[in-house]
């Protein structure tokens, strides 16, 4: 499961609609717990990173390892370790794509996929890279937990009590 | 010299993030550090022996496939060297 704040979700799924109609890309740092036996991928901050693949940036996305070096070690600073990563699907399903599962390679990490449509978040997803090597890996879905939510009748878009 | 791990290879290495390992190359360090923990090394390597293709080693923040020497060139104690798997994808 994904543990994620609604801030950092909220931020996650505005920067897939600001970069529209190319992808986002960015990691996701936390900690990774567990509750009652259930495996937790908590994350507390997501790091927005730069997409290199400017040659096909509405549906390719590739983080340079060099900057993702970066972001590791400033995680580690605040002892926070690479749980995830987080991209956008602009004007496609949030669902992985053959090229996703390729190219997946972090075992024990979320990969959370944006489905963006004409410039607007719609569907979230995660899935968990899961298998023990290279030749063995699989995603599987994983549900996300959304922490801090507001409460009801704070929300900006609740009914108006009458 | 200090070689820094993945989160996702951390299973691998007794959980630690980073391995101080006394060699003279990058390539003397990556042997030391399988011997050290060969379960590492096929996470690594290709089971042909060769290594794995979105595995990127940066010595200094500098990607060793550009460095003239690869990985014979010449590491000190000072240095440190990053294994990061790649991070890509689309559709
Ligand atoms: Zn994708």
């Amino acid at each position: 499961m994904l543990r994620i704040s609604q801030q950092v979700y909220d931020a996650i799924r505005q920067h897939g609609e600001e970069t529209w109609p190319h992808e986002c890309c960015g990691v996701l740092l936390g900690r990774f717990t567990t509750d009652s036996g259930a495996m937790i991928n908590d994350v507390e901050e997501a790091i927005r990173a730069g997409n290199t693949r400017t040659d096909s940036a509405h549906n390719r996305y590739n983080i340079a390892p060099r900057e993702l070096v970066g972001i590791q070690r400033s995680g580690r600073n605040r002892g926070l370790e690479v749980v995830g990563f987080y991209h956008s699907h602009p004007d496609h399903p949030a669902l992985w794509s053959p090229t996703d599962f390729a190219e997946a390679h972090w075992l024990g990490c979320s990969y959370v996929i944006t489905a963006v449509e004409k410039g607007s978040a719609r569907q979230t997803n995660s899935f968990l890279l899961t298998g023990d090597t290279e030749e063995r890996k699989a995603f599987e879905y994983e549900r996300i937990e959304v922490t801090g939510q507001l409460e009801p009748g704070l929300e900006t878009e609740s009914e108006p009590v009458s | 010299m200090k070689i820094e791990i993945p989160t996702t290879l951390r299973a691998y290495t007794g959980n630690q993030a980073v391995v101080t390992i006394q060699a003279a190359t990058v390539a003397e360090a990556l042997n030391r550090l399988t011997g050290l923990y060969p379960e590492f090394k096929k996470h690594l390597h290709t089971p042909d022996g060769k290594l794995r293709s979105f595995v990127n080693l940066y010595l200094n923040d500098q990607d060793i496939r550009y460095l003239p020497g690869r990985e014979e060139t010449q590491v000190r104690d000072s240095d440190t060297l990053s294994i990061i798997p790649s991070i890509a994808g689309g559709g």
